[in-house]
């Protein structure tokens, strides 16, 4: 490869990485020292640190939190049985299948599901509990997340577990393990990779779902995507969205910190 | 092989409850007395509904067309990106590069669209059409990157050499020997910055203005007012499309990992 080809092949890649990769964090930290009127402050960050905006982090964390639990608990056993179907690659694309669905049809599926008239109401009634309020809840809101990462979840921990060699899992047996200790003590420790991965693409997205609250949970749940996008397109008080922003894009860096070391260290064991 | 059993039960529910939603809303699509709670009779309304309404018809137009154009651009952004990555000499700048990469990919839907909401702003780009191509451009290339690199780096570097030593000028080298061979990769990427584009939310609903939407703002926006049945004719339409796509990509899949194993055989 010569040097002036590769200098061919840099150029446009380099240039949009300057213009939509770099431009746009530094606009946001930028606009995070300005109030609403366009003066140069800090008090979008004094803002950030009242109560109002640290409960609203932290309840957002909480939810992505148990989103990411849910997830991971609903994931991890479904994985483990579709590793032994026959056909398991055409099983996979049809756990996949439902991704591709917009997003938003499923959340709009879910407002007749979970509606006053709607199906899941029936059900309770039929079973003799009579209707609930379901919709504009915190459980609709976590029931509706979870369903919508589920297949983001399967896929790492799937291919984590292709990637492990059967061998040990027989040789864990002829051992003498039990099934629960070589599922506890073998599987799981080597398919912590596909499970941190898996984490990590539920975690970071649910701190941002602002359509779902909007729709789902009927402004009840307030995440930091839902702030930032009132900020930006509601209240066009860009100087705290960024603030907000800003927070979101650490909390981020610390997130793939934290994930992508341990796999450093795991990968030098 | 009782456990075997139960394993299949459960991956049985997990299935329900992944497709309930969707046959949910192609059942109801049907449905004459026009909510999603009781079905009265079998219509076509909502279908020639959607079919009539020539505003929701061009904003289904607009979708596909920036979904195309912003494919088509971030494939070609990214295999030139994913080329200069791969031979890039210093190991520093490589992961740079590549951590750059991958940042717009984690990074939360939200602050990518208020983030690229600002820089245009900035750069006096009006909201609309433009704003939102370049914005789908800009968050496909990542993907093909990572779609495209691997090929890549499965590629034989004494490949380029012997094409070199042969003769074959720069140009010769990219359209003869590299881009037939990362052709599955390109593909892939090409497919899955379709979808993602097909299937952006946030990112549009940030840079979009006035008089400009595309589909899943307007279901959006549709759905904030309340149950309308010609949602769940065009989610059903939806559907039947995203089965082919998939079938489409599947085919390619099978593809790639042909041209694998044809490729293996002469190496043993």
């Amino acid at each position: 490869m010569t040097r002036r080809a590769r200098t061919f092949y840099l150029i446009p890649y380099a240039f949009w990485i300057l213009l939509f990769v770099i431009a746009p964090i530094v606009l946001i930290a930028y606009y995070s020292f300005f109030d609403i009127d366009g003066n140069f402050t800090f008090s979008n960050y004094v803002n950030f640190f009242t109560p109002v905006y640290l409960k609203m982090t932290v309840s957002s964390f909480w939810y992505a939190f148990l989103i990411m639990l849910f997830t991971l608990l609903i994931s991890y056993p479904t994985a483990l049985v579709l590793t032994k179907l026959k056909h398991k690659q055409l099983w996979l694309l049809l756990i996949i299948l439902p991704t591709w669905i917009n997003l938003l049809l499923k959340a709009y599926a879910f407002m007749g599901i979970f509606g006053t008239y709607g199906t899941a109401n029936k059900f309770l009634e039929f079973i003799g509990i009579g209707t609930k309020q379901i919709l504009f809840t915190d459980f609709s809101f976590l029931f509706v997340s979870t369903y919508i990462f589920i297949p983001f979840m399967i896929l790492p921990i799937y291919n984590a577990l292709e990637e492990m060699n059967p061998s040990l899992t027989n040789a864990a047996q002829d051992l003498g393990a039990s099934r629960w200790t070589t599922f506890w003590r073998v599987v799981f420790p080597i398919t912590l990779d596909g499970v941190k991965a898996g984490c990590q693409a539920v975690f970071i997205p649910a701190l941002s779902l602002f359509m779902i609250t909007r729709l789902i949970a009927g402004n009840r749940v307030i995440t930091l995507g839902t702030a930032i996008e009132e900020h930006f397109l509601v209240t066009q008080d860009w100087g705290m969205g960024s603030t907000i922003g800003v927070f979101l894009i650490i909390a981020m860096f610390i997130i793939m910190f934290i994930s992508g070391a341990k796999r450093k260290k795991g990968a030098v064991k | 092989m009782k456990k075997n059993k139960w394993g299949k039960i459960y991956l049985a529910v997990v299935f329900f409850v992944l497709y309930a939603p969707i046959f949910y809303l192609m059942f109801y699509s049907f449905n004459e007395a026009g909510n999603m709670s009781h079905f009265s009779g079998f219509t076509l309304d909502y279908y020639k509904e959607v079919f009539q309404d020539t505003r929701l018809l061009i904003i289904v137009l607009n979708t596909f067309v920036i979904a195309l154009l912003s494919s088509v651009v971030a494939t070609i952004f990214g295999v030139l990106g994913a080329l200069a990555i791969r031979y890039m000499p210093r190991p520093f700048t490589k992961n740079s590069l590549l951590s750059l990469n991958n940042v717009l990919i984690v990074s939360p839907d939200v602050v990518i669209g208020a983030s690229f909401l600002i820089f245009f702003t900035i750069l006096g780009v009006k909201l609309g059409f433009i704003s939102v191509l370049v914005s789908h451009i800009a968050f496909s290339i990542p993907i093909v990157v990572l779609m495209v690199l691997p090929k890549l780096q499965e590629m034989s570097p004494t490949l380029i050499d012997a094409a070199r030593d042969l003769g074959a000028s720069q140009w010769d080298v990219l359209s003869k020997v590299i881009l037939p061979y990362i052709a599955p990769g390109v593909f892939a990427g090409f497919f899955m910055a379709l979808t993602y584009s097909l299937d952006d939310f946030a990112v549009t609903f940030f840079v979009t203005g006035n008089g400009f939407t595309t589909l899943s703002v307007e279901i959006y926006s549709r759905a904030r007012q309340g149950i309308s049945l010609s949602i769940n004719a065009l989610s059903t339409l939806l559907f039947l499309f995203t089965i082919i796509l998939v079938i489409g990509y599947y085919f390619i899949n099978q593809r790639n990992a042909k041209t694998a194993q044809a490729l293996e055989v002469p190496k043993k």
